[in-house]
């Protein structure tokens, strides 16, 4: 094996930050190298560092042998290495062609030379199975495809050594497998990959060696082979994380029920006909793949949108105004899909985060005029109670960690006592110790009687959170499983459309659920 | 080089952009008056002079700071929200000429003053909204990109000031020029000083300053406004109503301007032509920005510009040197803000 990119005792630091501290990371000819830890361990830095955004304090680089030059950011490229960023550098106005052309030209050129960089990218997109149209305006793309135009420039650069930046933080599960396939051909073909990630099952089976990062320095480096994901978690935690179990629970009545609910999606998949019940005490999981209407599903029960037809039932009683003031005020607390999008809002203040979605309640309001005291103390007991570490009611939220971020919205959501819980993927982006952390808030909501709809697309979240399962799939709702007749099998063909095993089970364990609601009409 | 946000810009530097800001502007236009062949030194001294060294100078700096506050203000509460209302100047003519209407209904001349001052300005300032109404409902129910069409409105807006000022509004005793008729003298402002311009609009738009900053800053509707223009989705989700919101901005904002014309037409001029405004619209939005979009700093920002206007003039007097030079200051200000606001938010790293 030959060596083809070394990093030798790397040591940066910002201020009294280290963010690294004598790493060193080597790169066989063909291998796939997983850089693995938690958000925040320096494995950005690292990469940043081999691309001369930043300067190494001590430590050096090389390249084939050849040491690279600090600081400057070309010489990374025009020696072999191609970087595949988390979020896409493209032109969305430009199309594929003309993104993957940009800037391998020179400027003074009066044209380019088109027809030549077609068919080099025509190749190359063949070659390695990345299939694009590169006539397509990149803003019609899916980000699938947008990570392969990505890949494609890099090769395009004629990269041998290729570095990927969590590349499947945007991706399905589906198009995760088939990255992975594609950068397997690609380390054939002789190239040499590094992949970013905190994700374990991702680098357990997709990477030869893993390198374990934790605050900034190499704790650890193991072949892929003979180390396990218990081992790496607790390797990058640096401390045993188990998520945590779910205790049985006896499900109460109904909060929550949607009956045959149609709603036309918002920049989303549209809900056809779909019809739940939520129990108190229990969660309700719903699985799928993304896209398939989940966006719809938590914005209509969030009170974002009423239903175009069909009723939604909160505690028995069929709902007739549906907004979001409404939603909260009749008990349902709300976990947004996207943390920053739509969660919070960077540039205001924690407090104001923290109580906009209720200032209207008497508790933060009055005639129309903000109870800043109240506000604070109110964000400054969840900021404690939920550990929000690094917030202060005054400062902007923006500058939380993703993991911290999730803390307050939970604890401004869970303060005020919910009595139905939408959590949308709670726990995307975040690192195994935050994620253990949510989770166990979720149990405790449903441990105090509240019901929860778990909206999510990690399927061992919803299986070890969730006590029925559903699939969502073309804006559908499948049959429930109760969550320990799950299985990888089942939940496959479930995702998938095909709900005859479901229904069976369904059928099996409902029947005393049927019996109970013909007592309950009864009565 | 590159540009790293700040984590946390300090208050410090926030207060001081504008000011470094203003020195900069100075400083580039010192270049400027030394090219026309005077000494700067001497001809900003002659600026202050001009602004405060007379009863005459500091209230006609005063009186021109007046419409300034008011329209100053209106951009910047538009602008916190995202709403890039453009249309001041528009919004301004048709708020003196809404106050001049309302003084031609009969019944008017018999109220007293206490009576028809309020409802004056009330008329202008519905003026005012409705003409920023407009292109907001064209932006909510179509989309239609606001800056266009505020921007436009004020070409249409002077126009037709234009054609009432020469039609049914036209004043019969004015030998023929194009003015309005005049307000009732029950709807003229008291005077702050005498034989002077400066009228009692100053405290209207020192206080409407008070008045924004506390419902910005410490009401529901002030946080909801703030939200809607920082993050429209993230408020959304958080049950701010964003129509509405983004309506009670535009009131506000076009009410403004609308008052500031009002108030200019009710205090100095007494009735309306189509140059009643040296831009005042335009340099509301150059004075928000100046303030960085503080409703006090508004206060602050408008006082410069007038200073400026007002000493300029009376420095080109003395030194022959086109009083032109205060709109290139005010206009590079506006530059150099831009520059300073974005050093105190950015650091540069090699």
């Amino acid at each position: 094996m030959t060596r083809v990119l070394d990093l030798s005792n790397i040591t940066k630091r910002f201020g009294h930050v280290t963010a690294n501290e004598d790493v060193s990371l080597h790169l066989e000819k063909g291998e796939i190298v997983a850089l693995l830890g938690e958000n925040g361990a320096g494995k950005t830095t690292l990469m940043s560092i081999l691309f001369g955004h930043y300067t190494a304090d001590e430590g050096e680089v090389r390249v084939n042998g050849t040491p690279l030059p600090p600081g400057k950011s070309r010489a990374a490229i025009r020696a072999g290495v191609g970087m595949v960023h988390q979020h896409f550098a493209l032109a969305p106005n430009l199309t594929v062609l003309e993104n993957v052309m940009t800037g391998t030209e020179s400027l003074w050129s009066l044209r380019s030379n088109r027809s030549a960089g077609r068919a080099k990218l025509v190749a190359l997109s063949e070659k390695f199975g990345l299939k694009v149209d590169p006539d397509a305006r990149v803003s019609d793309l899916s980000v699938g495809e947008c990570q392969r135009v990505e890949i494609l420039k890099a090769l395009y650069n004629d990269a041998r050594i290729l570095i990927l930046d969590e590349p499947t933080a945007v991706l399905t599960a589906q198009e995760a497998e088939s990255l992975f396939a594609t950068l397997r051909q690609m380390t054939a073909d002789g190239l040499s990959l590094i992949f970013i990630s905190h994700k374990l099952h991702e680098v357990m089976s997709a990477s030869d060696r893993v390198v374990v990062l934790r605050r900034g320095s190499v704790v650890a480096e193991r072949a892929t082979g003979e180390t396990s994901k218990e081992e790496l978690a607790e390797l990058m935690v640096g401390r045993k994380v188990e998520r945590p179990k779910r205790p049985p629970a006896t499900p109460g009545k109904v909060l929550l029920e949607g009956l045959d609910l149609t709603l036309s999606g918002k920049g989303g998949a549209s809900l056809h006909g779909v019809s739940f019940r939520l129990r108190a005490g229990e969660t309700l999981g719903i699985i799928g793949v993304s896209g398939n209407g989940q966006t719809t599903l938590a914005g209509l029960v969030s009170g974002l949108y009423p239903p175009d037809a069909g009723t939604l039932l909160i505690d028995g009683r069929a709902v007739t105004t549906h907004d979001v003031p409404h939603a909260i005020a009749a008990g349902i607390g709300r976990i947004p899909e996207d943390r920053n999008a739509e969660g919070t809002i960077g540039d205001m203040t924690t407090w104001e985060n923290t109580v906009l979605e209720r200032i209207w309640s008497p508790e933060f309001s009055s005639r129309g005029m903000v109870r800043r005291a109240a506000a604070r103390a109110a964000t400054d007991q969840i900021i404690d109670r939920y550990d929000v570490r690094g917030a202060s009611a005054d400062g902007r939220i923006r500058l939380l960690s993703g993991g911290n971020m999730q803390k307050l919205i939970l604890g401004r959501v869970l303060e005020a006592g919910p009595d139905i819980l939408v959590a949308a993927q709670p726990s995307r982006g975040l690192d195994e110790g935050a994620i253990a952390g949510v989770h166990e808030r979720l149990l405790e909501a449903r441990g105090r009687g509240a019901g929860v709809l778990l909206i999510s697309e990690d399927l061992d979240e919803v299986i070890g959170l969730s006590d029925r399962i559903r699939a969502i799939v073309n804006g559908r709702l499948s049959p429930a499983i109760p969550a320990d007749r799950a299985n990888a099998q089942l939940l496959g063909l479930m995702m998938a459309g095909d709900w005859s095993a479901a229904a069976e089970i369904e059928a099996e364990t409902q029947m005393p659920e049927h019996k109970k609601a013909e007592t309950e009409d009864a009565l | 080089m590159r540009f790293e946000r700040r984590d946390h810009p300090s208050r410090v530097l926030t207060v001081l952009a504008p000011v470094g800001a203003i020195v900069a502007a100075l400083l580039v236009s010192g270049l400027l008056i030394a090219l026309a062949g005077a000494n700067p030194i001497r001809a900003y001294g002659l600026i202050l002079k001009g602004a405060f060294g007379s009863r005459l100078g500091l209230s006609e700096m005063l009186t021109r700071a007046t419409p300034l506050i008011l329209t100053g203000l209106a951009a910047a509460v538009a602008f916190r929200a995202r709403l890039w209302n453009i249309g001041g100047e528009g919004q301004f003519y048709l708020g003196a000429l809404g106050v001049t209407a309302f003084g031609m209904i009969p019944a008017v001349a018999a109220m007293p003053a206490g009576v028809v001052i309020p409802l004056s300005m009330a008329a202008g300032a519905v003026a005012g909204m409705i003409l920023l109404l407009v292109p907001l409902g064209l932006r909510l129910k179509f989309g239609v990109d606001e800056v266009v069409t505020t921007l436009l409105l004020n070409f249409v807006a002077v126009l037709f000031v234009s054609l009432m000022i020469d039609g049914v509004m036209k004043d019969p005793l004015a030998f023929g020029w194009p003015q309005s008729v005049p307000v009732p003298d029950s709807a003229v402002l008291p005077k702050l000083m005498d034989r002077t311009r400066l009228h009692v609009g100053l405290l209207i738009a020192a206080a409407m300053a008070v008045v924004v900053w506390w419902l910005q800053s410490r009401t529901v509707f002030g946080i909801r406004a703030r939200a809607a223009g920082l993050n429209p989705r993230a408020a959304a989700f958080a049950g701010v109503p964003l129509g509405t919101t983004l309506i009670a901005v535009a009131c506000l904002s076009g009410g403004l301007a609308g008052l500031a014309g009002a108030i200019e037409v009710m205090g100095v001029k007494g009735y309306v032509t189509t140059d009643l405004s040296p831009n005042y619209g335009y340099s509301g939005i150059v004075i928000a920005m100046l303030a960085n979009l503080n409703p006090i700093g508004v206060i602050g920002a408008a006082l410069f510009s007038a200073i400026m206007f007002v000493g300029a003039d009376s420095m080109s007097r003395a030194l022959s040197i086109p009083s032109y030079i205060a709109d290139v200051t005010v206009a590079l200000s506006l530059l150099t803000m831009l520059v300073a606001l974005f050093l105190a938010q950015y650091r540069i790293r090699r």
